[in-house]
């Protein structure tokens, strides 16, 4: 979706849309761009300083694009003490790259997230919505392998 | 869809109390999900059910329906709160008691609809059947109340989680939904409402432990043009997911309770603020409220009694401390979710300086219960203090990880060795955390508390929002107390300094005491050594002095490992050691001279060129290099590398 139809219905609202819009603007284009950013101080009439102010309070805001596949790794209580640090740590190892961080073929990203809510299942990581259950430093190049193949089937 | 429609106005007169008659009568048995007329296959599909891979189960269900030219309806239902079971399939065949099975991958699937549809039942997999449907009985299958994870449940809030169609109003209406509320606009005045919730007792269920009744009193009594009620879904506790099951099983009886809520306090706007992480139950909570608004239970005027409500929405972006109150009501304004003092509270001045009501998903979920039944009734179960029952997430080291509902008063023993079925892998049961990043840790000897909001006070816990994090003896407390401390200091919002200052300095402090320094300043072991006083200290100022909930229980988990595992911290600062192996920078490792053959791959392994040694002669490891990874224990055959035992200094 363009940037303008995705700030259009909001022209002219008030300034509690403002978190909002930035989600519905990160929902399609995956990110906070800059553009994107000076499009939504001109629809709600705030200063650019003040909604960079808002987003990086919020840890669901970024600013840089993700990978393809983005991958989120719960580190809540549950996944800690089932070694989710581990998990976190083999997969920094297999994809070459730090939380945060987006491979350079823009294919995978990691992102830290607190708690995702299916403790009973934990260590828990979600790929583009799709949850991988009980997963462990071995299963983890499994995981990531199928998502590879996925792109190129034939090899 | 033309039968629901049919429906619609009988649904309509049975919420108004009119009798049903006869037929309707086996209609609403039907809708209640009691008997059937055709196969019925449900399958729990909330977050968990899906991780654990219902989805492909669905598929297969579906495509076995198609082979065998069989007719069945199929139906996503939420989680009932065995987790560690998904996908959990349940079968109700006409003539026959509802019948549950655990662990119904896609495999296995084939098997069980090819016997089940023979009218047998398979010999493994079966959870045990529904003994309240109608039917004949399965042989040789418990019912499902005998199962040791549900016998001790109480199930007000979860009544219908796992068992009816969450995203089915006219089945939530069956079963008894709404009548309560629309019976309330016939007969009861709000403030006699107000004052049939702070008998009840009920307490808010978010972590505080306010009464429910009292917020509402202090909400309703304002004089405002708008008043607004929230309801705080923003579940950002660790370890927490009750809300979350609640709103994917069961979102009715959540809107029901917000509108007998809203009503109560005089709101006619309400914002449901949800946490982004919990997308399926953001769309179901969407789908509820328009299916509320097309039976006239929400919107403009309900049930043609001349009162509105309108419900919206809010997505959270992302912030543990947007579950503090205030902070809360910054982040629905768009502005940064940082809270403010108190007074005043937001029931006198809050959203957009309205009076403001705020409560949390599992309260406001209580309250259709209580007016269906009575105050008495509610506050006859529980304990003096503590009334009704509470949801708990169970994880962790546990064998039964799930949601389960119990009656206040329950022992904490109880809970983990009968309903969660005890500690997996023969390991001992070391701490139960209870209360997230707010809450304390309890010891083995604890556990007979009969768990309710003072009790567990008084124990050093909390009960917070109820996430049980059960861990067994290869837990290292000191580094779940470092796991919460760099949790909180990374979500402290910043606006009051001991908090956001503190918390830094008391992560430091334990980084300090679990991780190995690159150079050893001079005074680097002296500040260990201090640390533990430093850290009680620390503690108390900011506990003292933080403006609001978060930074004010913030040291709880430090404090209260401290207290219960002293010699766990004095182990890791004064022996250097980590008795549960789990501070990995800590570990030093030796070589068995006599195991060892001079392969050198540990040498060409190690990160640090720690090890030495030539071809076919022992290796060895030099301490001041070694960084305690244990590459060289993972690759060596021949097991001649292992962790050093600490000689202890007592």
């Amino acid at each position: 979706m363009e940037l303008k139809e995705i700030v259009n219905p909001y022209k002219g609202k008030g300034k509690e849309n403002l978190i909002p819009l930035l989600q519905d603007i990160q929902e399609n284009l995956g990110y906070l761009s800059r553009e994107s950013v000076s499009m939504a101080s001109e629809t709600l009439d705030m200063p650019t300083s003040k909604i960079y102010g808002v987003a990086t309070f919020y840890n669901q805001f970024r600013f840089e694009p993700t990978g393809k596949f983005h991958i989120q790794v719960c580190r809540g209580t549950a996944c800690h003490v089932l070694g989710s640090a581990t998990v976190l740590k083999t997969l920094e190892k297999e994809l070459k790259i730090k939380a945060g961080q987006t491979t350079r073929d823009a294919l995978f990203s990691i992102e830290v997230v607190a708690c995702i809510g299916a403790c009973g299942l934990a260590p828990v990581i979600n790929i583009n919505g799709t949850f991988h259950a009980k997963v462990t430093e071995s299963s983890i190049g499994e995981i990531i392998e199928g998502y590879r193949q996925s792109l190129n089937p034939e090899e | 869809m033309s039968i629901l429609q049919d429906l619609k106005p009988v649904l309509l007169s049975a919420i108004n109390g009119q009798t049903l008659k006869p037929e309707q009568e086996k209609q609403f048995r039907i809708l209640r999900r009691e008997e059937t007329n055709v196969p019925v296959i449900y399958i729990g599909a909330g977050t968990c059910g899906l991780g654990a891979g219902a989805g492909k189960t669905i598929d297969s269900a579906k495509q076995w329906l198609i082979d065998n030219e069989q007719k069945a309806e199929i139906v996503e239902v939420g989680c009932v709160g065995l987790c560690a079971s998904e996908p959990l399939v349940d079968i109700q065949i006409p003539g026959f008691k509802r019948i549950s099975f655990e662990n119904v991958t896609s495999d296995k699937v084939e098997e069980i609809l090819d016997s089940i549809f023979k009218l047998e039942v398979p010999n493994h997999n079966s959870l045990g059947q529904y003994e309240d449907t109608a039917g004949k009985t399965w042989e040789n299958i418990p019912g499902i109340n005998e199962h040791p994870f549900f016998a001790p449940q109480v199930r007000l809030v979860l009544k219908n989680c796992g068992l009816l169609n969450p995203v089915s109003i006219e089945e939530y209406i069956a079963g008894g939904g709404y009548r309560p509320f629309a019976n309330l606009l016939e007969t009861r005045k709000p403030s006699e409402m107000v004052e049939d919730v702070i008998k009840s007792g009920l307490r808010g269920r978010g972590g505080g432990g306010f009464l429910a009744g009292m917020k509402w009193k202090f909400a309703a009594s304002e004089t405002s043009d708008q008043k607004y009620l929230i309801c705080n879904a923003d579940e950002g506790d660790p370890g927490a997911f009750m809300d979350r099951a609640v709103i994917e099983g069961d979102p009715h009886r959540l809107l029901e309770g917000m509108a007998i809520a809203a009503y109560a306090i005089g709101a006619t706007e309400a914002y449901i603020y949800i946490r982004a992480e919990y997308p399926l139950a953001i769309e179901r909570l969407y789908a509820a409220i328009d299916q509320a608004i097309e039976y006239g239970l929400l919107g403009k005027n309900i049930l043609g009694k001349g009162i509105d409500l309108n419900i919206k929405i809010k997505k959270g972006a992302g912030a543990f401390v947007c579950g503090e109150e205030t902070a809360l009501i910054h982040s629905i304004e768009g502005k940064r979710g940082m809270p403010k003092p108190r007074p005043p509270f937001p029931t006198s001045s809050g959203l957009f300086g309205k009076p403001t009501c705020i409560n949390n998903v599992e309260t406001l979920a209580n309250i259709p219960g209580i007016f269906e039944k009575g105050s008495n009734w509610f506050s006859s179960i529980g304990t003096e203090k503590s009334k009704g029952t509470k949801v708990f997430a169970l994880s962790g080291n546990i064998k039964r990880t799930g949601l389960v509902e119990i009656p206040m008063g329950t022992s904490m023993r109880d809970i983990i060795y009968n309903i969660a079925g005890g500690i997996p892998n023969k390991k001992k049961f070391k701490a139960v955390q209870i209360g997230g990043p707010s809450g304390g840790c309890l010891k083995e000897e604890d556990l007979d508390i009969l768990v309710d909001y003072d009790s567990l006070i008084q124990a050093g816990a909390m009960m917070g929002s109820g996430g049980l994090v059960v861990m067994d003896e290869d837990t290292c407390m000191v580094d779940v107390a470092r796991f919460f401390m760099d949790f909180i200091q990374r979500e402290s919002c910043g606006k009051c300094i001991p908090c956001r200052e503190g918390t830094r300095r008391m992560l430091e402090i334990l980084d300090s005491i679990t991780h190995r320094p690159a150079i050893d300043k001079e005074n680097a072991a002296l500040d260990r050594f201090k640390g533990v006083m430093q850290l009680e200290k620390l503690g108390k100022v900011i506990k003292d002095t933080s403006l609001c909930g978060l930074g004010k229980s913030a040291p709880n988990p430090v404090l209260s490992t401290l207290k219960q595992f002293r010699e766990e911290y004095e182990e890791h600062i004064f022996n250097r050691h980590c008795p549960a192996g789990v501070c990995t920078e800590l570990r030093t490792f030796e070589i068995d001279v006599d195991k060892c053959t001079g392969c050198t791959v540990c040498a060409r392994k190690c990160p640090t060129e720690a090890i030495i040694g030539g071809k076919k002669t022992p290796h060895f490891i030099l301490e001041d290099k070694c960084i305690g990874c244990g590459n060289c224990m993972d690759v060596c055959k021949f097991e001649a590398v292992h962790v050093k035992e600490v000689v202890k200094i007592k």
